[in-house]
Parts: structure tokens; sequence; C-alpha cells
């Protein structure tokens, strides 16, 4: 011991001149100090990019912070995702298009508020109603009088208030949906649905500074744009009290940054190990690290709005060109298997019983050249002679991987012209183009779930003219299995019905499923029990320090 | 003289007006920012439009740019995506990249002329050749190489420093981000200084000098290095506004929230408030600094007069 303090106090002297900053520090700085009541742990963070608002967060950094100090009638449990009762006591409805909703009783808000049924009500309507610009609002479509309160056409809005949502007494109100939805209750695990309290009403722009929820945590002060500290609350009501005594996340612009800081001692948890880093984190951190599947996945989609790729029998061009990826090559030495190729077109953390089918795709998401060339050919070959594959360069290693895919069908087809990257600037011009149907090839395109439900994996993409469906593809017969299984009452047969659904997507090889992506996450030896929930979040309140 | 900053200050007007509206232009040209706000899916067209429509975005583009520029006029530099104020994201960005630079200018100023002084007095030696040689190395190896090399030594391996720099960002973290930022205009003043000096030392004032009598220190310091000083100044000048918008590799390597950071991040959301707001503050910065160092060639060369 005495021996490494010298070597420091003279390695010290020799950087006095180069730079002068605290010697001695080393790691024993680690964590940001020590709260009353268990270890503070330091998380890496992203700046999110809308106000923290439940109905206003789409992204998972924002999202990180509403899982802390949120809790939903639903949650998704952090290991099956599974949508567990948590504020709702029960949820009951006789046609699956009027529910009846019951609010625990007990629970409040961290500033002694209670939690009533008008928590709910009141934050539903402020995220649907168009007038307060809510990212989320068409989470609440479903909802009869949505259409008044956010017009399509983006009109004036005739109503305030969501029609089909009354208060009954303090802890129930009823939800009257436009159509018969089976898995509502399912959905209402997504933030968006979190309640709201008065002081979000009265005093917004206070409340925007420093939220005010119901979760395990609350927030203690909150930097825009470099550091959030959350501490434990003790009174919370839940089982799933945090472990810890709280978590600061901090903003990193560079995730390289955020990992050499965990090697150096000055971060516990990143959740993004960056790709560059995936050959060494082995060695680097043992088994202080996880990889586990997300509800991500990655697809090439096509325009459909493109005579050339809408021909009778381009699907057959788009089976052969699927079937010129090498998949399983790509996924293991681009993304050192960080990336599971993909056989369906959900998720694996569906898990069986959800909806996912390993290897629905059958041959069609399998590698073979001989089969691609020959369906290519029956196809009518390439349209205009070359696939650019659209992508925006400006985040994720994109290049990477859409030059490999290229690369894996120049290959198989024999022709080194087949297939080229197609990189565009930014993610924003990106998206433009492609809202604006400007994209003359097939594109990336990828898909993150917002709750763990196999009709969240198709409806927003397949179904004709859903928010996410890129690509404009259209097909009576999916349209219809999907309204059939909507209206299913018996959630086993609706899962089916959402499966043969998934059948005619693959028969029409509508996107080409590519890889599921999985959630990462590194930590300093002072956490234990870390996890990742399906969306890849850490499950922050299971964490332990020390 | 004070004519002369008149006409000066004046000409900055076109010269902002101009600046900012290329930089206006350039972002509108980037494409619909609205676009990107949704995640990778479609932003529903009623919330789309009512977003553009608050940002202004609905109108033309000569448009919003008078509306801005009215705006920049009453301080008001609009609003980011997240709901902070420009202005906001300004007072936060700006104190610490201006320590990170002032950090780096006297890295500059204090290592480097003096390593210019001692090889432009002891030219051919073996410290000079050194130097030279060190300079040149400098120079050839990027940045960001040399920010994250020292990085992993410094922070990982030795563990003398943190890696990554905390928010308040103090003066005593920002010494190697600094260095850094520095090294390679450190290299230029080490060279330039080191010929202007070698250049001067052959000069009939500083014969006279010599031949009066004058200490050898008071010749250096005096006559020697103040004429010397002209271009180096210049440069440095130059640099505190290059140093200032041009730390986004650096900030980004260290984890510092300053203007560098706020750019990168503008950029990459398509942010035209951001953007055009820290811009223009960098332009009026470059435009300043540009004429100080014009006024200080005055101070150091009595010959040279502003009418």
């Amino acid at each position: 011991m005495g021996g490494a303090t010298h070597a420091k106090r003279v390695a010290c002297a020799a950087a006095v001149a180069l730079a002068a900053t605290a010697c001695g520090g080393g790691g024993d700085d680690s964590g940001g100090g020590s709260g009353a009541g268990g270890g503070v742990l330091s998380s890496s963070w992203g700046d999110p990019q809308n106000p923290l608002e439940p109905a206003n967060t789409n992204e998972v950094q924002g999202g990180k912070v509403l899982d802390m100090i949120f809790r939903g009638l639903k949650r998704y449990n952090p290991q099956t995702g599974a949508a567990e009762d948590m504020l709702a006591e029960k949820i009951a409805t006789k046609d699956s298009q009027n529910f009846t909703i019951t609010v625990k009783n007990g629970w409040t808000f961290s500033n002694g508020e209670k939690v009533t049924a008008k928590s709910f009500v009141d934050a539903w309507n402020y995220g649907a109603s168009l007038k307060n610009n809510q990212k989320n609002a068409y989470f609440f479509g479903y909802i009869e009088g949505y259409g008044k309160v956010h017009p399509e056409d983006g009109s004036k809005q005739s109503a305030d208030t969501l029609s089909g949502l009354k208060v009954v007494d303090d802890r129930t109100f009823t939800v009257k949906l436009t159509q018969k939805f089976s898995t509502f209750p399912d959905t209402l695990g997504y933030p968006a649905f979190a309640p709201l309290p008065q002081a979000f009403f009265s005093d917004h722009a206070g409340w925007i500074k420093k939220p005010v929820g119901n979760g395990p945590y609350m927030i203690d002060s909150y930097t825009k744009g470099s550091q959030m500290s959350l501490r434990k609350w003790d009174k919370y009501p839940g089982a799933d009290k945090a472990q810890n005594g709280g978590v600061d996340l901090k903003v990193y612009t560079d995730n390289n940054t955020a990992y050499t800081d965990l090697m150096a001692g000055n971060l516990d948890l990143v959740d993004d190990v960056p790709a560059a880093q995936l050959k060494n984190v082995k060695s680097d951190l043992g088994d202080r690290y996880l990889n586990t599947p997300a509800g991500i996945i990655q697809t090439l989609a096509f325009p459909f709005y493109d005579a050339q790729w809408n021909k009778a029998d381009s699907d057959k061009v788009r089976k052969g060109l699927s079937m010129a990826i090498n998949r399983k090559q790509i996924t293991e030495t681009i993304f050192q298997k960080t990336r599971t190729p993909a056989t369906d077109w959900t998720s694996p953390v569906l898990g069986k019983d959800g909806g996912f089918q390993d290897g629905l795709c059958g041959d069609f998401c399998d590698y073979d050249p001989e089969q691609a060339k020959k369906l290519v050919a029956e196809g009518g070959g390439i349209p205009g002679g070359q696939v650019k594959i659209s992508y925006n360069a400006d985040t994720g290693s994109h290049k990477q991987w859409v030059d490999a895919v290229c690369n894996s069908i120049n290959n198989a087809l024999g022709n080194d012209k087949a297939c080229v990257g197609s990189p565009v600037g930014t993610f924003a011009d990106f998206r433009t183009r492609i809202t604006q149907k400007k994209m003359s090839g097939p594109f990336r395109a990828g898909w993150q779930m917002d709750y763990p439900l196999i009709q969240n994996f198709l409806q927003p993409l397949y179904y004709t003219n859903a928010s996410s469906n890129d690509g404009k593809w259209s097909n009576k017969k999916f349209d219809g299995l999907v309204d059939q299984a909507n209206k299913e009452t018996d959630t086993a047969k609706a899962i089916g019905l959402f499966q043969q659904a998934e059948e005619v997507v693959r028969d029409n090889m509508a996107a080409i499923p590519l890889w599921y992506q999985n959630g990462s996450a590194g930590w300093s030896e002072r956490l234990s029990n870390v996890k990742l929930n399906p969306f890849s979040v850490p499950v922050y309140n299971e964490i332990k320090v020390g | 003289m004070g004519r002369y900053v008149v006409r000066r200050l004046l000409q900055m007007i076109p010269v902002f007006i101009g600046a900012t509206l290329l930089i206006f232009l350039m972002v509108n040209v980037m494409g619909d920012p609205i676009a990107g706000l949704c995640g990778d899916r479609q932003c529903d067209p009623a919330t789309a439009a009512q977003l553009k429509k608050e940002f202004g975005l609905d109108k033309p583009v000569w448009q919003q740019y008078l509306t801005y520029m009215g705006n920049v006029f009453t301080g008001d530099f609009g609003t980011a995506f997240n709901g902070q104020e420009v202005t906001e994201l300004m007072s936060t960005a700006f104190p610490v990249t201006i320590r990170l630079t002032v950090v780096a200018i006297v890295f500059e100023v204090v290592i480097g002329i003096t390593l210019g002084v001692i090889t432009g007095l002891r030219r051919g030696r073996p410290v000079d050749t050194g130097v030279l040689l060190v300079t040149l190395v400098v120079i050839s190896v990027p940045t960001f190489v040399t920010g994250l090399l020292l990085q992993l030594l410094l922070g990982v391996k030795w563990g003398w420093i943190r890696p990554s720099v905390s928010s308040d960002a103090p003066l005593d973290e920002l010494i190697l981000p600094g260095l850094v930022l520095a090294s390679v205009s450190l290299a230029y003043v080490v060279r330039l200084t080191r010929t202007s000096i070698a250049e001067n030392r052959r000069s009939d004032y500083v014969r006279t000098a010599i031949a009066k009598g004058l200490p050898r220190r008071r010749v250096v310091t005096r006559h020697l290095l103040r004429n010397s000083l002209i271009p180096v100044i210049t440069f440095i000048g130059a640099d505190v506004g290059f140093l200032m918008g041009g730390a986004i590799v650096t900030e980004r390597i260290f984890n510092i929230h300053g203007v560098g950071y706020q750019l990168y991040q503008g950029i990459l959301r398509q942010n035209t408030q951001t953007v055009v707001g820290f811009v223009t503050v960098l332009v009026l910065v470059f435009l300043v600094c540009n004429l100080v160092v014009d006024l200080l060639y005055a101070v150091l060369d009595p010959r040279i007069r502003y009418a």
C-alpha cells in the first residue's frame, strides 16, 4: 500500500506540469457521495428530446425518468414483460369496448396528493388535447371523442375533454372506446397513461422544472442538459420500493466517454455500451455486463407507393433480397452478437404465449444465394437494376450494417452493383423524406415497441395508413385479420389471429426482417442485481449498491 | 482612434446580418425538423401542424428570418424543442466554454510564447530542433487522437484525473481538456514566435539596444519580444473565436456541456433556434476579437496609428 501511494505521489508530481488536477482522487469519489439510507448510484443518460411530460415522451432517455417517478394502472413485469396490475384494482369489461376501472386505495403522489380517478382522467384529457402538442396523443385515439379534441385535419378542436372518459367516484372511472379492443387494458402500462397531480395543471412551468409523480423515486434536483438527481421516496406505497438510496443520471454526449468513465470508476452504470467497445467488454467488465433481448426489431421497408416496387411479382424480388442477406454473419461480425437474426416480425421478449413465433419467416429469412438469385430473376429483376438502401448517417452505426447487407446481396446475386447504401445526413431529414414519400428503394426501419403486445408490432407498422406504416403497404386480408383480432375477447385466440395476420406480412414480404436488437449494460463493482427490462431500460429500483 | 472604432463597429452590421442569414438558410435547407421529433414514426399530422405553427415553421423562410432577427434584437433567441429558452441554454453553456477557452489561451500564451522565445534565441541548437520536432508531431496528430489518448492514459490507466468533466466544470478539471484544445494552436504559436524572434534578432534596433549596454533580459522582453509579437497576437486573437466554436470535438471527448455540445445537439435535432442563436453569438465574439487584435497593434507598435 505504502509503495503504491509513493508511486502515486511521484506520478502526481510529474503530472503537475501537464495537468494539476485532483491527484489522489482516483476511485474514492465514485458515484456522487453517500445519501442517507442506502448508496446512490450514478448512471449514464442522454438529454431528453422533449419536455418530461408523460404523454410527450417517446424516447428511451425521457422514458427512463418516467419509469422511476411514475407508476400507472399497469406495469410491465421487468422480466417477462407481462402487464400486471399496479394502481389498478380492477379493470372490468363485458364487451371489450366499455371498461370500468377501479383505482387502488392508499396511493399518493410524492407531494402528498391522493391518486384518484380524476388524476387519470385529467392526465389523459391533457394528453389527447391537440392544443397541448403532446406527441403521444394518438395513444388516446381509441377513446371516444378523440376526433373532437384532436381533429386529424388540424382544424380547431371542438372539445377539451374526451367524451369517453367519465369519473364515477373518487376511485372509479369508465372508459368508452370507439371500437372493440380486447387488449386495451394491457396497453395501460405505457407511460402516456400515467396519472398526473393537480400541480401539473396549476403550475405547469414549475412542474416541468421539477416533475412530481407517484413512483418509487422523487426528483431531488434537475439541471437540464447535464444532470438529474433522483432519491428514494421513503413513503412510496407500492411493493416495488427502491433498493438503493437514489440514482444520479448524468448526461453524456458520447457513449464512449461514459464507458471510459465507467472504466475509471467515475460512473456506476452504462446502459449503452458503444459498438467500438463490444470486443473488449468481456475483458474489461467480466460478468458485470449484460446483453439481453429488447423489444426492438430492425427491418427494411419498401416504398409501396413506387409502382416499380409494387408490381404483381414484386414480392418475389423482396423475398429474394431477404434470402440474399446473411443475417448470422452480419450479427456476429458487425454487432458482436448484440443482435439476433430475426425469424419473424415481432420480438422474443413477447414470449411464446405473447405471440412471438420463432421461425415464422421460414426459408425466406435463411441465407440461400441460389434461391435468392432465382427468386429475384423470377420477380423481374431489381427495379432500376440497383437496390439503394437509405439510412440516416448521424446516429447509430447504420452505415456499417447497411454496407454489410449490400455486400451480402452483391455476393449472393453475383453482381457488384446490385446493392448500394444511400446515406441521408440527419435523422430529421431521413424522416422528412419518408413522410413525403420520396424513397425510391428499401430503407432502414426500426421499431421499438410501446408495450409488449404482438398487436404493437403489427398494427402500427402494416395496417393501412397506420402511423408508422412508412412504406404505405396496404392489404385487405391483413387489415381484416387485425380488426378481427382486436375484437376477440379471448387473448389466446386474439394472438392466434394476429399471427395469421403476420403470415400475410410474410407471404407478401411487406418488410424484410433483419434482426432483433439487444439491450446492453455494464456496471461497476459497487452494484449488484442489475437487470434490463424489455424496453432496454435498467430496472433501477431493484439495483443494490455496495 | 474613437472614430476608427465606431467605423469598425458599423462594419460589423453587414457581416453580422450576412452570417446569420447564411446559417439560417443552411439549417433550413436540411429539411423539416418536426419530422425527427417523433422517433421512428410519423408525427400525427395535426400535432405536427400545431408544432410548426408554434415554432413559426409554417411561414416562408424570409419571414421566419425577419421575425427571428426582430426577436434577437429584443434579446429573445427563441425556444429549443425541449422547451428550454435558448438564452437559458446560452447562460449555462457559454460560461463553461469561456472557461475552457481561457485555459487554452493561457496555455498558448504562457507555454507557446516561452518556448517560441527560447527556440528563437537558440536557433539550430538541440533545444530548438527538439521543440520543432515535437510541434510537428502535435500539429500532424488530430485533436481527437490526442484527446482520447491522454484521457485513456491519465484518466483510466494511471487514474490521475477524472476522464470526464463534471457538470459544473470547475477550472481544475478543465486543465487537460484545455491543453488538448490548445495543442495544435500552441504548436503554431511556438513556431510563429520562433520565426518572428529569429528574424528580429538581427534587426538594427536590437543591435542598438545591445550596443547601448542594456541588459540582455531587457533587450529581449522590451524590444525584441514586443516587436515580434504582432503576428502572434493576430493569430491568438483569431484563435479565441475559433477555439470557442471549434471545441465540439474536445467537448464531446471530455463530456463538457458547453457551446460545442449545444451546437452538436442542435444540429442533430435540426433545432434552428439553438444553432442560429449560438452561431450568432459566436460571430459576434469573432468580430469583437478581431477588433481588439487590431487595436492591440497600435499598443505594441507605436508606428501604427488609426484615424
